[in-house]
């Protein structure tokens, strides 16, 4: 039994004027309970509108969003339930801060979920230590954090309140490389730690590459591929006429490949494409 | 939501209103609206709405457009050409209680409607038809006089034109934030108005701090580029008086004069 699943969805902006434009055609597609997806596409792909809709921020033109085999969209008046299980985290979540302090930022969205004072607290400093923010600076002004403390803390604001479901929006963009590096490495901990499912949006092939368990391709509203992320990345010509790119150790490996080494093309890290360049020559 | 609120008027066509410069159209519209107010009986008011029609014709902009600008005023109409329906003299048509309906009321009731209806079209004309740089440039030409008078004219028009600039940035941002807090659960939809208000809490101080934010980062990149103002300013698009607007110039001048010629030969029935 799937967690989402999305029926021939189509989604439509401004239906009726002359700006009309379509943004999703027929979309379907599953995701299990427990996955890590990544979902890949270029700028204007229907990403952003997709995840959208998964949360009931937009309703789909055509087509079904099952949640737990409930379609969403069947009490529209509870949609606000949805949206506490189906967690987002927009792209440059920071410019979203506005209370006093960041502990009572976080505190948000499990207090509109109606949550007594001791859960909303147990949440906020599980969620704050997810991300790695201190407890000092719960109590300081958002806007004094810096621009990386600044997106944590509005990534904890949506983890306090504990979806089934995360998604997040290129939550790397933006920030320098450590920091990149310690976001990722702390959602994948999140991830391994609550079992839930996470949904990562990202330009990034490598980081796609390295922690999701699937990947969703998009491309002009369409939906071109959902499989195993070697799957995926091992069709390097197909996703390169779409305007994406494998990683660019798989992209070695496939260009050695054809040199005539003897070397696996699904490597996907450069660890592992270290070591089977090691194989290969030790081998000869 | 936000997304379908459309305040930037201007739909680039290339007829001969669009390719006026954007002076002389502000000059004939304040005319226009003079005359409209001039007009006295039928003939010239058929006249001014024949020649509204003529202008509104050679935009090529569909005549639904023009009739949505009025969707916003149309009980601004209604309510001014019920009250001037009691206001007025003359035969008496029917009587109810202290209110009389006379057939001056009738006619004033008609002219009221029928000068608003040309003078919103009209007035859409320009905003249509002019893009709103060209329309800033256009009042900082025609409001320079004033500099004499120390009117900063040149830090008006700029702020008008970096305000028209910012207006679907702000939407966009303002669409996104909206969204941002409705996926935390916030509920803007529902409650009282207080409660309502209450609930853009969380929209309106991000989107403060982003203003102002933006506004800093604009008056940084200004300042690095040694921006100081009208002074000695050159123009990339430099505006002039073209042959479109020398007999657009003619035309309405003509039309107008034959509103006020008619005016004094016929009757006035108002």
């Amino acid at each position: 039994m799937s967690l989402i699943r999305a029926e021939n969805i189509s989604f439509v902006y401004s239906t009726g004027t002359s700006f009309e434009k379509k943004a999703l055609d027929n979309v379907s597609f599953e995701i299990e309970k427990g996955e890590f997806v990544g979902i890949i596409g270029h700028t204007g792909s229907g990403k952003s509108t997709l995840i959208q809709l998964l949360n009931g921020l937009l309703k789909p033109t055509e087509g079904n969003i099952f949640f737990d085999e409930k379609n969403i969209w069947d009490e529209p008046k509870k949609i606000r339930n949805i949206r506490f299980r189906v967690g987002m985290v927009f792209q440059y979540p920071e410019y979203q801060l506005f209370e006093e302090t960041v502990y009572k930022d976080i505190a948000f969205g499990p207090h509109n979920m109606g949550l007594d004072d001791d859960e909303t607290d147990k949440r906020i400093h599980k969620a704050a230590e997810f991300v790695g923010l201190r407890e000092d600076q719960l109590l300081v002004s958002p806007f004094e954090l810096s621009g990386g403390e600044k997106r944590r803390a509005a990534i904890a604001g949506v983890i306090a309140m504990d979806p089934d479901v995360l998604i997040l929006d290129e939550p790397t963009a933006g920030l320098d490389p450590l920091g990149r590096e310690a976001l990722l490495s702390q959602i994948v901990d999140y991830h391994r730690v609550r079992k839930n499912t996470v949904l990562l949006v990202s330009h990034s092939m490598e980081d796609i590459a390295r922690i999701a368990d699937r990947i969703l391709v998009m491309s002009h509203g369409k939906k071109i591929a959902l499989d195993t992320t070697e799957n995926v990345f091992s069709k390097g010509d197909e996703l390169e006429k779409i305007g994406l790119q494998v990683p660019q150790v798989t992209r070695i490996m496939q260009m050695l490949k054809k040199k005539g080494f003897n070397v696996d093309t699904s490597v996907l890290t450069v660890e592992q494409g270290f070591n089977e360049i090691l194989n290969c020559l030790s081998g000869v | 939501m936000v997304r379908e609120i459309t305040l930037g008027q201007y739909l680039p066509g290339k007829s001969p209103i669009h390719r006026m410069d954007p002076r002389s159209k502000i000059l004939l519209l304040i005319t226009y609206i003079v005359v409209i107010f001039l007009c006295k009986n039928f003939v010239s008011l058929l006249l001014m709405s024949l020649f509204s029609i003529l202008i509104i014709l050679l935009t090529g902009i569909s005549f639904l457009k023009y009739l949505k600008s009025l969707r916003m005023i149309i009980f601004v109409i209604i309510i001014t050409g019920i009250l001037n329906l009691f206001y007025g003299s003359g035969d008496v048509l029917c009587e109810l209680w202290i209110l009389k309906i006379t057939t001056g009321g009738i006619y004033n009731a008609l002219f009221v409607i029928v000068r608003i209806t040309i003078l919103m079209m009209v007035s859409a004309v320009l905003t249509y038809t002019t893009s709103p740089t060209d329309l800033t440039d256009g009042l900082e030409r025609l409001m320079k006089p004033l500099t004499i008078f120390h009117v900063k004219v040149h830090e008006i028009a700029l702020m008008m034109t970096i305000a028209l600039r910012f207006i679907p940035v702000l939407l966009e941002e303002t669409d996104k934030i909206m969204n941002a807090q409705k996926a935390r659960g916030a509920d803007m939809e529902s409650g009282n108005v207080f409660q309502r208000v209450k609930a853009l809490t969380p929209v309106l101080i991000p989107l403060f701090v982003s203003s102002f934010r933006r506004a800093n980062d604009l008056a940084m990149a200004m300042e690095c580029r040694c921006y100081n103002g009208g002074k000695n300013k050159t123009r990339m698009k430099v505006l002039r008086f073209s042959k479109i607007d020398l007999a657009a110039s003619i035309i309405s001048v003509v039309i107008f004069a034959a509103v006020i010629f008619t005016n004094t030969i016929f009757q006035p029935v108002i």
